[in-house]
């Protein structure tokens, strides 16, 4: 995950904050995102002119109930390391997870990412998920 | 009477186990030094503690004992007489079958067994006897930890001290001990108990002993703690380690050849163990074992200990990391672990015990045979695969560490292997006329097969080392007639060639590599054993040469050779081979000089010098004869450079210099001081530029001029006082002939003084190129100059040195702060030669009126001499109207002069601080600065320059800062230990209010500015006891200097001083009241646009800020996420990467959601 496509300009934004995704732990397990294949390098696309960027993840399993868990500690992370002109999206790999469009559509909804994180239970959970990647 | 009391209340409290500890412990130190200074005799404390001692009530008498035991314990150098000794050790004796105050019973037995000869000792029947109550009463292992520790200890005391009288008990004796030390688990104890064992050991050796029977059942205990593993969290609560257990258990292991059954066997089985701790402890075990069992005993474990290291090589080494081009490289590179390397230990130990066994299992060690004969498929390294290298590389270390470890082995390996890899490597056997087929030659000319050529060359070192090993020791005892000698002897001469042509024509590193290694490795036998000819060692050292010399593109091979030559130069001056010596000096050392002196532009420059120095710093008598071809390249350069207009390249003398003076003089330096030589090249310098009168250069050439005084300074510094002494008369000598010095005498009256510096000023003002080196070397040599050394005609120089300063001349300034700092005070017996002590140098400096003088007419009057102390100096630095050059070149000056008396600790600095600060007061006049009254009252007129208020603010940088060029250790500059904290610390309280009570702009910015360069010069410490005060103006700093590019670089210095606060947690105490401030600067300086650096530490420093109080930090907290939002944007990473720290920490202050 440490380097995205785009890895010519290593001093780029795009560069700089893909790299914070990798620590990202799993919610169920002690193990990192990138360690579990659930993002690899080549599921990030950046456009650094658009301010763009699409992360594309694969559960480890179809019914994967922390799909979401894990798509929100994405968001977080992104959003706490990106500069604000950047527009994120989210999503699951096609085909990787049984209610596949219901989990894109909740992790790319405004309303709902923030409703979520007005939940205390739900920012404990992507907090600890995310204490490790924060060097 | 009242000691009587005091003496049963003391015995009272210690009793009492309702007493605090302390108060025991008073009243037993109370009890003992009534003992010790014969107040009270032993036999009186017991009379006086009989009824404790013998009471019905367990807690009293055991108190009672342990109080007895314990001052007895405390008296063990107090002389006792024996029936003392005896009645009481009796009493002891008894007492260890009472379990109910065993404590006490142990720590009289202890103290009274551990009594020296000369104080009155246990007699052996007594000893006995406590061993025999020992063995009998005691159940050791159903006490607590502290009285098992006491038994422990007991019982090594009784085996250590009293061996005899033990010694009879025998079964008896091993049995306790078995039952004693069984399952014990403590660390403190467990090294006691191996320690038991081992005195044990030593105390039975005989075949037919008690140990011997007992061994099984004794290793059966011991065994079990194999390997050790040690959880004990904190090892520094008990003071022992893993490594100290392990260590003992190893002694007791190998404590007596009984347990060799018992032990081998266990530590083999280990070995398989998939713990790598288990297997370097068995490999460490065997080793030590191996030693003590003897030969004789190892013999039946030979096969399985080969096999077991073999395996354990095989399965440790991982892959090579280490290139060739890297300095220590073993064998192809493989990284060895700790398993490897304890394995190869144990290999060496065992060849050393029994070579011809195991050299025979090596030589019919199947694997090893493999490979050797399917040796030809490693042809080229590239080609072999990791496991092959793996493979080749074990067998080169098991054939060098055999080889190495006696003369017959390396015979033995020699013979089974030598004939066969040059075979592989196509070399024939030399026939007996000497000569070589014409076939030979066009078989040396096809590449050599790399794993033969590798082993070869293992051997090869191997032979060399073990040779050289032997210098100090009976140098025949390897005599020519050896078979490793001989076979060596008849392939040298075709190996050689093979090699030379191998670095010649071979492509690849690998080969070039241990082609080169080949050759160093020939050429630096010991003299007896050498099989090479003088004429085939200078062969080698040309084909070295020509390739320093011709292939200096291929930059591997190159620096191989170089390193190859210098090894081999060193080598042959430590053996003190003259015969080579003196050919290595024909060969190697004056070819390489005239390569410098030579014009030749084929090879680059930068690879001579690389190539001369690297020569030079293998023996000093090739260095001397080095630094004479350098010194006389560099003549001849400059020479060429004073008489003739058109240099050719001023470039190559500038290397020149930089390469004697960063190279050459330091080495010359460590290894033996030789003024002589290092005198040579000052004393010639100066009688060059003497000779050559009329330099016909019209262009300066600054560089070389500056590589000039960077030569010269370091040869003077490096010279005793005697040479500098030399040096300087010289050097004053070609001065005084020089147009512009004035030779006729000064006399102290300032008048006087002003009407000379007219004159001089005015020969200062045309000064030839010519006059401007002298002038400047002058000065380097004054920088450099020991203390001691006096300087000619002190008073002439000074002036001088004033004159140019005002010209701008900064290394005149910087001999003047030499001298300043060097000279010594009136009182000082120092001063006998020279003819000025600092007191009247100083008057001198400060007193005149050169400055004035200078810019013709627009002198201002001013008070000149007023007081005594008063320093007309500064007035004159003011005095330049028209023209603020002079008032800054005036300044700098000032400032080194300043430093110098810094730097020695000399009141006077204060003064010259004064004179910069009026500066920075310069325009608000208003302000009753003291210091005004006197001196400034004549420039209170003058409208200054901002650029002269900012070099005087400067000032303080050249004042606090460190100086290469000058005024420090190497140029033996007085340095007063804290000088920087004591500056510190007599300027802050004059600054400060200084800075907050400035309303103009201007020079509260050059306050400030003076204040950065003090403050970021001073250790944090000072810096740390102050903060509180320092904030705000650090503050009001950072604020200053962020508007001007050409700050950035105090700027972040003061920046890391705020850093450094805000890291510490006194510091951070102190930001606390101003935490608003440092953020709204902070804040401010994320997007400084200047330098990457700064938007780092602001950031990291709002990291640090995060960790003050809460809330203190909460209102601030959207401010500060604001800003960093901004910087997540930054073109640079770090400053991102810092960012996102950042805005973590302060996100995390509050609520942790994403809404600020």
């Amino acid at each position: 995950m440490d380097r995205c496509k785009c890895n010519s300009d290593l001093s780029s934004p795009k560069h700089c904050n893909i790299e914070r995704l990798r620590d990202i732990k799993d919610p169920e397990h002690p193990y990192s995102l990138e360690e579990l294949k659930v993002i690899t390098e080549d599921a990030i696309e950046v456009d650094d002119v658009q301010s763009y960027v699409r992360v594309t993840f694969t559960p480890t399993v179809e019914h994967c109930s922390m799909a979401t868990i894990i798509g929100l500690c994405l968001r977080v992370k992104l959003l706490r390391s990106l500069p604000s002109r950047y527009k994120v999206d989210i999503r699951v790999a096609p085909g990787s997870h049984a209610s596949e469009a219901s989990v894109n559509k909740q992790l790319n909804d405004k309303e709902r990412v923030a409703a979520a994180l007005e939940n205390p239970n739900l920012v404990d959970m992507v907090d600890e998920c995310l204490a490790p990647s924060y060097g | 009477m009242a000691e009587s009391s005091r003496l049963g209340q003391s015995i009272d409290s210690f009793v009492d186990a309702s007493c605090s500890l302390t108060q025991q412990a008073a009243s037993l130190d109370t009890i003992t030094s009534l003992v010790k200074n014969d107040v009270l005799s032993v036999e009186g404390l017991v009379r006086e503690m009989e009824m404790y001692l013998t009471t019905t009530d367990n807690i009293i008498r055991a108190r009672g004992i342990l109080l007895l035991g314990e001052v007895l314990a405390r008296l063990v150098s107090k002389p006792l007489e024996n029936a003392t000794i005896h009645s009481l050790i009796g009493f002891f004796t008894d007492r260890l079958a009472d379990w109910k105050c065993l404590r006490g019973a142990l720590v009289g037995c202890l103290a009274l067994m551990r009594r020296k000869r000369d104080a009155g000792m246990v007699t052996d029947t007594d000893a006995k006897a406590v061993a025999h109550s020992f063995l009998q009463n005691l159940q050791v292992q159903s006490l607590g930890q502290h009285d098992r520790k006491l038994c422990f200890e007991l019982l090594e005391c009784l085996l250590e001290c009293y061996p005899d009288s033990v010694a009879p008990l025998g079964d008896e004796l091993v049995y306790g001990i078995c039952e004693a030390v069984d399952s014990e688990k403590d660390p403190q104890c467990l090294m006691l108990t191996f320690r038991i064992i081992e005195v044990l050991a030593r105390l039975f050796p005989d075949q037919s002993g008690p140990l011997a029977s007992f061994a099984g059942d004794l290793f059966e205990i011991l065994g079990c703690y194999f390997p050790i593993h040690f959880t004990h969290p904190k090892a520094e609560d008990l003071g022992i380690k893993r490594d100290d257990l392990s260590e003992a258990l190893t002694l007791a292991f190998s404590s007596t050849p009984f347990f060799e059954p018992f032990a081998i066997p266990l530590l083999l089985e280990k070995l398989s163990s998939s713990l790598p701790f288990a297997k370097v402890d068995s490999l460490k075990y065997l080793s030590g074992c191996t030693l003590k069992y003897g030969a004789e005993r190892m013999l039946k474990h030979a096969g399985a200990i080969w096999l077991a290291i073999k395996d354990a090589i095989y399965n440790s080494i991982q892959e090579p990391a280490l290139s060739f081009t890297s300095e220590s490289l073993v064998g192809l590179g493989f990284q060895e672990n700790e398993i490897a390397k304890e394995a190869l230990t144990l290999l060496q130990r065992v060849i050393v015990q029994n070579d011809s066994l195991y050299l025979s299992l090596i030589v019919k060690d199947e694997d090893i045979n493999m490979i050797l004969n399917t040796i030809t498929i490693y042809e080229s390294y590239n080609d072999i695969y990791l496991q092959g290298k793996l493979k080749l590389h074990v067998v080169g270390r098991f054939l060098s560490i055999s080889a190495r470890s006696s003369i017959a082995s390396c015979n033995r390996v020699f013979e089974s292997y030598f004939p066969r890899l040059m075979e592989i490597l196509g070399l024939p056997v030399k026939n007996l006329s000497g000569d070589h087929s014409p076939i030979v030659s066009s078989l040396i000319s096809k590449r050599l097969n790399f794993g033969a050529l590798y082993l070869c060359i293992e051997l090869l070192a191997s032979y060399r080392d073990l040779t050289a090993g032997f210098k100090e020791i009976a140098s025949k005892s390897i005599s020519a007639s050896e078979t490793c000698y001989s076979m060596l002897q008849s392939y040298s001469n075709l190996l050689t060639k093979a090699f030379c042509s191998t670095l010649a024509t071979s492509p690849q590193d690998a080969d070039i590599y241990f082609a080169a290694k080949g050759l160093q490795i020939l050429a630096t036998f010991p003299g007896y054993v050498s099989p090479m000819l003088t004429s085939e060692f200078e062969s080698i050292l040309i084909t070295f040469m020509s390739i320093i010399t011709l292939h200096f593109k291929k930059t591997l091979l190159w620096k191989l050779s170089l390193k190859a030559l210098v090894n081999i130069g060193s080598f042959i001056d430590e053996y003190h081979e003259s015969e080579k010596v003196s050919s290595y000096m024909g060969v190697v050392v004056e070819k390489i000089v005239s390569l410098v002196s030579l014009d030749d532009f084929t090879m680059p420059f930068p690879l001579k010098l690389e190539a001369i120095s690297g020569i030079g710093t293998s023996g000093l008598s090739y260095m001397l004869k080095i630094v004479q071809g350098l010194e006389e390249a560099i003549y001849t350069n400059l020479s060429e450079f004073y008489a003739h207009e058109n240099m050719k390249s001023p470039d190559i003398t500038v290397r020149l210099l930089e390469c004697y003076s960063n190279k050459v003089l330091p080495w010359i330096h460590e290894n033996g001081s030789f003024d002589e030589v290092l005198l040579r090249f000052p004393v010639n310098v100066w009688s060059q530029i003497e000779s050559h009168v009329d330099f016909s250069i019209q262009v300066q050439e600054m560089e070389l001029l500056d590589a000039t005084m960077t030569a010269m300074r370091h040869a003077v510094a490096f010279c005793s006082v005697e040479s500098q002494n030399k040096i300087i008369q010289k050097a004053y000598s070609v001065l005084s002939s020089s147009t512009f010095f004035p030779l006729k005498e000064f006399t102290s009256l300032t008048i006087q003084f002003q009407l000379g510096g007219l004159q001089l000023a005015q020969k200062i003002d045309n000064l030839s190129y010519r006059d401007e080196w002298i002038l400047s070397l002058f000065a380097s040599v004054v920088i450099a100059a020991r203390p001691q050394t006096p300087i000619p005609n002190l008073k002439e120089i000074l002036q001088l040195f004033m004159t140019t300063i005002l010209k701008g001349s900064v290394p005149a300034a910087q001999a003047l702060g030499s001298i300043v700092n060097k000279l010594g005070k009136e009182s000082n017996e120092l001063k006998i030669s020279s003819d000025c002590a600092l007191e009247e140098a100083l008057e001198t400096i400060f007193r005149t009126k050169l400055w004035n003088s200078h810019d013709n007419g627009a002198v201002m009057k001013c008070s000149g001499i007023n007081n005594g102390s008063e320093m007309s100096f500064a007035d004159s630095c003011l005095g330049v109207v028209n023209n603020n050059l002079p008032q800054i070149h005036a300044i700098t000056g000032l400032s080194w002069i300043g430093k110098g008396l810094l730097l020695r600790g000399h009141e006077k600095v204060k003064d010259v601080t004064m004179i910069f600060l009026e500066f920075l007061l310069e325009n608000n006049k208003s302000d009753a600065f003291p210091l005004k009254q006197n001196s400034l009252e004549s420039s209170c007129e003058l409208d200054l320059h901002p650029s002269v208020i900012k070099s005087a603010a400067d000032a303080f940088r050249i004042l606090m800062s460190d100086s290469e060029v000058c005024l420090n250790r190497k140029f033996h500059a007085v340095i007063r230990p804290l000088y920087k904290q004591r500056f510190f610390s007599t300027m802050m309280p004059i600054l400060q209010p200084l800075i907050m009570k400035n309303d103009s702009s201007l020079s509260r910015s050059m306050l400030c500015r003076a204040f950065a360069h003090i403050i970021s010069d001073t250790p944090l410490t000072p810096i740390l006891s102050e903060a509180k005060k320092l904030i705000p103006i650090i503050l009001d700093c950072l604020s200053m200097l962020n508007k001007d590019i050409q700050d950035k670089d105090i700027l972040y210095s003061l920046l890391l001083v705020l850093s450094g606060i805000l890291t510490d947690k006194k510091g951070q105490e102190a930001v606390i009241e101003n935490a608003h401030h440092v953020v709204n600067n902070l804040t401010k300086l994320i997007v400084y646009p200047h330098m990457m650096l700064v938007r780092e530490t602001a950031i990291q420093c709002l990291v640090a800020m995060s960790e003050l109080p809460h809330a203190r930090i909460y209102p601030m907290r959207i401010q500060v996420l604001r800003a960093i939002s901004n910087a997540l944007n930054d073109p640079k990473r770090a400053v991102r990467q810092e960012a996102v720290r950042c805005r973590q920490a302060w996100a995390s202050i509050a609520s942790r959601s994403l809404h600020f």
